[in-house]
């Protein structure tokens, strides 16, 4: 045949508009551009000018087309007619709706709020909720964080007044050496691989730390295939070489950090003036003189005698310390997984890079001090760690000391490092403490979570037992920030610390893979006592799709979806903003819902309004705000300060600090959806000490006043809960927590095996387990999505050579995987790229019959599972008829990641094991055929 | 059977690099929203909420392990659609002339109202880049966004494929090939970019950029120094630490 070639018109109509909003349905929250064609939506894409994503978008975002028309949807509220977890409801009006929630919530209110527990999952607005939840009364508020990664965000802040994951960044533009530890394929995913690409094509190293080579990863230059768990001896075991080494930065740690600082060798505590002000020894004068004098010298090496006693500084501690033989390459070996040469070639690239490859910016700043240098340094030597390192019971310490590392490096906050994002950096003394104080008919006395500061700042009641459900802030995790989500059910259903009448939830899929032990909660959820009433009497859940958690609330107010409703990524809360700008950002509906939902947070300004509750209500009893939108514009939580920053004013131009606008959502929307306001030249490097990024927080209202503070390698908070454990003060620890705490508690990090070690046999159970969310999929809110499904529909548990080898495993076999808790059966696949020691799978791709419109064929209910069967919300029993929660004994993080298995080849089942019965689904199923095109 | 032009004006095609994908699939999922609402029919999906769930992609990422003789194994993602082949078999294969290569800029392209859904073209393709849409019976196959790139209603820096545009770890290049000087060129002149199984003879238009070297410390003859101790004991670090700091700028003399 000849060759035609048909005409074609090249330059078709793309859309009728682009509506510009916020993805948000991971914790990235990119900008959009939403075309529409004929008041549908037809195509989603990045939006360029957005300061998070610059126009890019990742799988997720780009199937959010399937979000909106996801059959999965709930359409009504829903009021249960059978049996908890039988998923039988009927669809009743809002009205409706809001009268049973204001009958269960109103007499709470009236008569002990603490009956109350609302807890927020996966929340996208806590300033919102933790707002509501105050002027409620309930002491019992918490988000997901507890289970997340709250060990990150707690040492983070109490080490450096910042913390990873969307709080801060490397500095792209200039790092040289880029260290990754435990960083799934999720997590700040954007942005992340953004910089890969940028630096990579510089030609500057990625190191991967991580026991699984998925992801970043795969294309780390430089991968280390960690154990699960040791990763905090790894790491001190580079803070000993380059300690040992001198390849520390000495003038960083002098000026910048607490090293200087004495501690008096009676107490362990800071040594102070009588103003609070640490004190150190003034290198030129050899005086004793508060660390923030102009023109001192703070010395590293000075020891102060008084009184007969010696006190050292921070730094002899760290020498005493980490220089011991226990931190040597070779002493940490066998239990890392990584050579003594892999280390100590790790430990001299760090050096050279962030020594030999120093750099001077050539911008003047003025530290806190009043002096003034011509230029920065930068250490082109920048980190990064998440979950991997965060989830587990020894977390924390594994988090600060990694923050030690980077900070001996001096890294943090320097060009070419470690940078903060507005609001932070922020010490945690500039954090607010938690509150528990509960009144009948009242709002609490302060808000509920913070960052205490010593043992009187604990959660207790007057008998010492905790005063909150999760038991937050008590002696079993004393700096729980976040709370711990992953205890409510848990604690509710025993009654331990006391028994509750709601529990109330939203976006958290407690009875599958947002709780430990999900058989357990679908049992504690249901469960009934003497009289066939439920042990845990009444249960409102919120969210806009049929998940597992559903079935197992007596009322269900639907939420919309994201494209349909307003929020706010606030600077209240978990903004957008990058190390060089403060940003937020709008969500704002796009599309109007197609079905009877409401927004949540819409729904939880309404039921303030029918019961009255400060903050929401005026003097004259008439409501504050109508909806969440209402909230969004007029709520101020100081004078000036309100959800938004930016358009602030009557005419739109203040900053920051400044009047309600009425219109200040309109001018988001034309402004692409967000806000950015600059950070000055000059005082967009160490942030912490720069005079002028200090006044210029001020002014955008993160501070009330400048805050300068030095880095906390030695942390005083800590070493308070462990004084007291040695008997000091008169909040003491019960006994049973005493050795614990006198252990964990060291103000300079430690490294201890995972707790669940030392009650499980480990030459029975020697494998990890660990899970993760695929890049396409992350963050689990949001419903099995029709495009995303077919990339991400099936997980196996994947192993490495060894074990598959060891059990003689092939291709479609089943394994057996049993933990001392439970077992599950499950389809298996070979990775080579993995820890000898370790075997994971995909989270959250198994589903429950029944549930987000699949069919009870879909894969995901039949070969799809949760390794959630097999990790405990509760250590091991002792046999002292004790609860020990699985969780950091520090900060309450779920240890999810501690987890220890065996594997035996199996029968091939019909399907995944533990299976479960299928729920009644509240929605149609999917259709059986997509051909979703919106234009003619 | 259909004739290939003797020659194009440009040579319009991709280069990716698989030294920086990430394994992400944002470009997969990117083209399918695109092409499912413009050119041709939807891009169908069969059983989206059933069993086996299966609908037409242009573009999927692959996934392989590599394990080097020495040093541990390595994961490649390694994403794949039509390459715009020069001499593309799939076009001379094709009965009906609804698969062709354009004169102007090379772009390989089903024509759906002439094509039959026969599926020889996707039997000729050595590279299983062309996918049959079960709903619509026609051959589906990447565009090279032929109604973006040209697309006057798009601002001049949308004028790229949507892969390209969404790429978060920017591991997706789009130019002309044939001219040594574009920027695609001479990145895969810089990289030692390679064509996808060469051997068939196709000429693909589109290149691949290798990884890197990975793992290089596995290898010890390629080490850097290790770090000289200056103490052992911590009264020597001590020891050390004092007579530095009297060296640097500030401290005594």
């Amino acid at each position: 045949m000849t060759f035609q070639q048909p005409k074609l018109n090249t330059s078709p109509k793309v859309s009728d508009e682009v509506r510009q909003t916020t993805c948000y349905m991971c914790a990235c929250r990119c900008g959009i551009n939403v075309h529409m064609k004929d008041g549908k939506v037809a195509y989603i894409e990045g939006n360029r000018d957005h300061p998070v994503n610059k126009g890019v978008l990742c799988a997720k975002g780009s199937a959010g087309i399937m979000q909106v028309n996801a059959p999965s949807r709930l359409r009504a509220p829903l009021k249960r007619v059978g049996p908890r977890g039988s998923g039988e409801f009927e669809e009743i009006t809002w009205d409706e709706a809001l009268d049973i929630a204001t009958g269960l919530l109103k007499p709470i209110r009236e008569n002990n709020p603490e009956k109350l527990a609302f807890f927020t999952g996966r929340d996208q607005s806590q300033s919102f909720t933790g707002f509501w939840a105050q002027n409620f009364g309930t002491p019992n508020f918490a988000a997901h964080g507890g289970f997340c990664s709250v060990n990150m965000a707690t040492a983070g802040i109490y080490t450096m007044g910042g913390a990873f994951w969307e709080f801060g960044q490397p500095d792209w533009d200039h790092t040289k050496l880029f260290m990754l530890f435990g960083v799934a394929e999720d997590h700040d995913s954007n942005p992340i691989k953004a910089g890969i690409g940028k630096i990579k094509a510089r030609g500057a190293k990625v190191i991967g730390v991580n026991p699984v080579r998925s992801g970043y990863n795969a294309v780390a230059d430089e991968w280390v295939g960690i154990t699960p768990g040791s990763d905090g001896l790894f790491i001190l075991s580079l803070v000993h070489e380059l300690m040992k080494a001198g390849k520390i930065d000495l003038h960083y740690l002098a000026q910048y950090t607490n090293a200087p600082v004495l501690v008096d060798a009676e107490t362990g505590l800071l040594m102070r003036d009588e103003n609070g002000k640490e004190l150190v020894i003034d290198r030129t004068t050899g005086k004793l003189t508060p660390f923030d004098q102009k023109g001192v010298q703070p010395d590293l090496s000075a020891q102060y005698r008084h009184a007969g006693t010696t006190h050292k500084t921070v730094m002899h501690l760290l020498a005493e310390k980490y220089l011991d033989p226990q931190y040597a390459p070779e002493a940490v070996a066998e239990r890392t997984g990584v050579t003594a040469d892999k280390i100590k070639t790790i430990a001299a690239d760090l050096a050279r890079v962030a020594f030999d490859e120093a750099f001077e910016l050539d911008q003047e700043w003025t530290d806190f001090r009043g002096e003034t240098h011509k230029t920065m340094t930068g250490r082109p030597v920048s980190m990064h760690a998440m979950r991997g390192i965060s989830a587990h019971s020894n977390g924390f310490q594994t988090c600060r000391a990694l923050h030690v590392l980077q900070i001996i490096l001096g890294t943090v906050e320097v060009p070419g490092g470690f940078r903060f994002k507005p609001p932070y950096p922020k010490p945690y003394t500039a954090h607010p403490k938690p509150h528990c104080g509960v009144q009948p008919n009242s709002a609490l006395d302060g808000p509920h979570l913070g960052f205490v500061q010593g043992p009187d700042d604990l959660m207790l009641k007057e008998d010492g037992s905790p005063a909150r459900i999760d038991k937050a802030f008590t002696w079993e995790n004393p700096m729980s920030a976040h709370g711990l989500m992953h205890m409510v059910i848990s604690n509710a259903h025993a009654g331990d610390p006391y028994k509750i009448d709601t529990l109330f939830m939203y976006m958290a899929n407690m009875s599958w893979n947002s709780s430990m032990n999900s058989g357990g909660v679908m049992q504690m959820l249901t469960d009934t006592d003497e009289n066939g009433d439920y042990v845990i009497p009444n249960i409102i859940y919120s969210d806009a799709y049929s998940s597992e958690m559903v079935a197992y609330a007596d009322l269900v107010l639907p939420d919309t979806t994201y494209l349909e409703r307003h929020d706010c990524i606030s600077l209240l809360d978990r903004p957008i903003c990058e190390a060089d700008a403060a940003a937020d950002a709008i969500r704002w509906p796009v599309v109007e819902p197609d079905r009877d939902v409401r927004g949540f947070q819409t729904v939880l300004v309404q039921l303030a309004n029918k019961l009255g509750m400060p903050g929401f209500t005026n003097k004259d009893g008439s409501a504050k705000y109508q909806d969440y939108a209402d909230y969004i514009v007029n709520h101020q939580r100081k004078p000036g300060i309100g959800p938004l920053a930016g358009f602030r004013g009557e005419n739109a131009d203040q900053v920051g600090r400044g009047d309600v606008n009425p219109d200040q959502l309109d001018r988001y929307i034309e402004n692409g959806g967000f806000f950015v306001e600059h950070i000055p030249d000059g005082a967009n490097y160490y942030k912490p000490w720069n005079a002028s990024y200090q006044d210029w927080a001020v002014g955008m209202g993160i501070y009330d006043a400048p805050e300068p503070y030095l880095f906390q390698l030695y942390s005083e908070p800590v070493r308070s809960f462990q004084r007291a454990a040695e008997g000091h003060g008169d909040r003491q620890p019960p006994e049973h927590l005493r050795d614990r705490l006198k252990a964990v508690m060291d103000p300079l990090p430690i490294w201890y095996p995972a707790l669940e070690d030392n009650g499980v046999d480990l030459d029975e159970f020697p494998i990890h387990a660990l899970t993760q969310r695929p890049m396409a999929m992350y963050h689990s809110w949001g419903t099995q999505n029709a495009w995303l499904r077919q990339l991400h529909g099936h997980n196996p548990l994947y192993l490495p050579t060894k074990l598959w080898e060891q059990h003689g495993f092939a291709d479609g076999d089943w394994a057996r995987v049993t933990s001392t808790h439970g077992e599950i059966t499950v389809p298996v696949a070979h990775q080579a790229a993995l820890n000898d020691n370790t075997v994971w799978t995909w989270n959250a791709i198994g589903k429950r019959k029944g549930t987000w419109a699949l069919s009870e064929d879909a894969p995901e209910s039949n070969k799809g599972f949760l390794l959630n069967h097999l990790i405990h919300e509760l250590l091991p029993p002792k046999g002292d008829g004790l609860r020990w929660s699985n969780s950091d004994p520090i900060t309450g993080q779920a240890a999810w990641f501690d987890l220890r298995v065996k594997i035996e080849k199996a029968d091939a089942p019909a399907e995944s094991q533990p299976a479960f019965a299928p729920i009644k689904s509240p929605v149609a199923q999917g259709p059986s055929e997509l051909k979703w095109k919106v234009g003619k | 059977m259909t004739t290939l032009p003797t020659s194009t004006d440009r040579k319009l095609g991709l280069v990716i690099d698989l030294d920086t994908c990430v394994g992400c699939h944002a470009c997969v999922i990117s083209c399918k929203g695109w092409n499912t609402e413009n050119y041709g029919a939807p891009l169908s999906d069969q059983r989206p909420y059933g069993t086996e769930p299966m609908g037409t992609f242009l573009n999927r990422v692959h996934s392989y392990e590599v394990q080097p003789e020495a040093g541990p194994a390595q994961t490649v993602h390694f994403p794949k659609s039509c390459l715009h082949c020069e001499d593309a078999p799939c076009v001379t294969v094709c009965p009906t002339g609804a698969s062709y290569k354009r004169v102007e800029d090379g772009i390989v392209l089903v024509n759906e109202d002439s094509c039959i859904g026969c599926g020889l073209c996707a039997w000729a393709c050595p590279y299983g880049a062309r996918e049959l849409d079960q709903a619509e019976g026609v051959m589906k196959k990447c565009t090279l966004c032929v109604d973006r790139i040209y697309n006057e209603n798009l601002p001049e820096e949308d004028q790229i494929p949507s892969c390209v545009r969404t790429c978060p770890a920017g591991a997706r290049h789009f130019g002309d090939l044939g001219d040594p000087n574009s920027d695609v060129s001479q990145l895969v002149d810089s990289r030692g970019g390679f064509d996808l199984m060469p051997e068939m003879g196709t000429k693909p238009v589109n290149k691949y950029l290798p990884p890197r070297l990975k793992d290089s410390w596995d290898d010890q003859s390629l080490l850097a120094p290790l770090l000289e101790p200056v103490a052992e004991e911590p009264k020597g670090f001590l020891s050390w630490l004092d007579k530095t700091l009297d060296k640097i700028p500030g401290g005594a003399s």
